[in-house]
């Protein structure tokens, strides 16, 4: 048993960025334990897909074609991935992150007695073993976390933790029969469908004022929509506020919603769990406003302020409207 | 229609965690609990099920004594019964361990549906109800944002990333993992908190439910993230920090 399987993900038609750091996470993880990198994509017909994942490296690239795998299925996915796995046993088993990865590598793991090491921000190696770091408390604690079981070990990567690299390689392409039939496949997919047109781009503001959870109830909006106005910036909002019907999705920063990378983020009662700030911390220059001294937000934020949000925003507003009036 | 809903109890949102003198795990004493929230929103689809096509919910847990109060609440928010798995060695068991616990109970009442929480406040690993499907042999979905029920299929509103969403049908029994944010939650009302005192909880002990594998993944440390960004941290009053920040707005972020 040895190397490492890289399991690639495109989405319409296009790979996602993501699978490109997974593959940058695996060269580290067979740099600790040896072998070779493999990635693996998975599909009806990949087309011009393997190529351009080809050229992203890696000593091989299996593709698994199957009309079963032309929509992404839980099953469909397990039970391909299970038989190229128990054919080619690598040591390891990587994936980008994804809500894709997140429905079905844990089943897949499961298979094999293993457990997926899940949303890894880094790894390492220790006596020549690997050593995963992982976020736990909502970001507010890392773990550092070994694989103790026999078989191939799982391992998904978060968004942004490790950096894609320019490959000097391509991979030689070879394609891996899978046997799949319609039987085994229980949960019937339609199409991906979004629920209205979109009508505010977040990616493209260059100032963002961000609420969450502080705000403590609606009738507060208000506050911080006085100041977004006063710095002529859009409003935004961690996901419990427009779950709340607060503000509308459309205004959602984080996994589930926009990502963003403005000039200046100002979060304002939000405590930076993992899925709001892979939304956010590629800002230039990010300011939170919180009463937890140990909020996770301020691990990503240039400037602090710790303290009560209704005494500083009004008082933040009123400057930004006496500075700007000057 | 016969419901199983796992629940589990994580430290309150935003209370001060210190690590324990293992190293390992987080110190418990002192700390409050509460159920983790997704967890709580799988609990209200479970309800709302069942105030539509009528049947049976029970809330399932494992997890040491003092989660006996969430169940508690599960009860009196209109769950008819509970199973408690009591155990003190959650911290010894990967995700492996604890699902194989709760698929053994959820086998004994053979639900048409399981639902859980998309993922824990705590470790955060989302895997327990994938991993409880597979156990189990039944089809599941994850991420989900509404079930419709239609004699012995559902279908069910799968979230996407960046606001995309899939609709999905699969047969019964399976299982769903909940998104935050479904419906709102109810609050359990007098009537419910006295009836709840009656309801069963029917108490399980692990060595019923068949030996935990050896773990596949240990935590070996756990510790407080160095800062990789260096904060300045603005002191002072309401007035004096926004007029500091008001500054490094002007003439370092340039925004102003």
């Amino acid at each position: 048993m040895s190397g490492v399987l890289v399991v690639l993900e495109h989405r319409n038609g296009a790979w996602a960025r993501m699978s490109w750091e997974a593959i940058a996470a695996a060269g580290q993880l067979a740099q600790i334990c040896g072998g070779n990198v493999y990635t693996a994509a998975l599909g009806g017909e990949l087309g011009a897909l393997s190529a351009e994942a080809a050229s992203h490296g890696g000593a091989k690239l299996h593709t698994l074609e199957h009309a079963q795998l032309a929509q992404y299925t839980p099953e469909g996915y397990t039970l391909a991935l299970e038989e190229l796995i128990r054919k080619h046993q690598p040591a390891w088993v990587v994936f980008a992150h994804t809500y894709r990865t997140r429905d079905f590598a844990p089943r897949l793991a499961t298979r094999f007695q293993q457990v997926l090491i899940a949303d890894v921000i880094s790894l390492r190696g220790e006596d020549g073993a690997p050593v995963f770091v992982r976020q736990m408390m909502q970001g507010k604690l890392n773990a550092d976390y070994r694989k103790t079981g026999d078989g191939p070990g799982f391992v998904s990567v978060q968004a942004g933790a490790f950096r894609e690299e320019v490959s000097s390689s391509t991979a030689a392409i070879e394609p891996f029969a899978v046997t799949l039939d319609a039987g085994q496949i229980r949960t019937k997919p339609g199409e991906p469908f979004r629920e209205s047109a979109q009508t505010v781009d977040l990616g493209a503001a260059s100032l963002i004022v961000s609420v969450g959870r502080g705000i403590k109830e609606q009738d507060n909006i208000p506050v911080v929509q006085e100041l977004a106005d006063a710095l002529g910036a859009e409003l935004a909002a961690s996901r419990p506020i427009c779950d709340n019907g607060w503000l509308p999705m459309e205004r959602q920063v984080g996994s589930s919603g926009q990502t963003v990378a403005p000039k200046l983020y100002l979060a304002v009662g939000i405590s930076g769990a993992i899925q709001h700030l892979v939304g956010m911390k590629g800002s230039k220059s990010i300011v939170a406003i919180n009463k937890d001294e140990n909020a996770p937000i301020f691990e990503v934020a240039d400037y602090g302020i710790v303290g009560d949000l209704f005494e500083i925003v009004p008082a933040l507003t009123e400057a930004v409207r006496k500075a700007k009036g000057a | 229609m016969k419901i199983v809903v796992a629940i589990k109890q994580v430290p309150v949102r935003d209370t001060n965690v210190r690590i324990d003198a293992s190293g390992k795990w987080i110190d418990e004493a002192d700390l409050e609990f509460e159920i983790n929230e997704p967890d709580a929103y799988a609990l209200e689809e479970a309800l709302q099920l069942k105030d539509e096509h009528g049947g049976e919910v029970i809330a399932l847990c494992a997890g040491p004594e003092h989660a006996g109060s969430m169940i508690r609440e599960a009860l009196a928010k209109g769950a008819d019964r509970a199973i408690h798995i009591e155990c003190d060695d959650l911290g010894s068991l990967d995700t492996l361990g604890v699902a194989q616990r709760l698929a053994a109970a959820v086998k004994a009442e053979n639900p048409d549906l399981i639902l859980t929480g998309l993922q824990s406040d705590d470790l955060g690993l989302g895997q327990t109800g994938v991993v409880m499907a597979e156990l189990l042999g039944i089809p599941h979905s994850t991420i989900i944002m509404h079930v419709a029920v239609d004699g012995a299929a559902i279908k069910v509103k799968r979230e996407l990333e960046d606001g995309w969403f899939q609709q999905i049908e699969m047969p019964l029994p399976a299982l769903l993992t909940i998104q935050s944010g479904i419906h709102r939650l109810r609050y359990a009302t007098l009537m419910g908190i006295k009836k709840a005192k009656t309801k069963e909880v029917k108490k399980l002990t692990p060595a019923e439910l068949g030996a935990a594998p050896a773990a596949a993944i240990t935590v070996e440390r756990i510790y407080a993230p160095e800062k990789k960004k260096q904060t300045q941290i603005l002191k002072g009053s309401p007035q004096e920090t926004a007029a500091q920040l008001v500054e490094k707005l002007k003439y370092e972020v340039r925004v102003i």
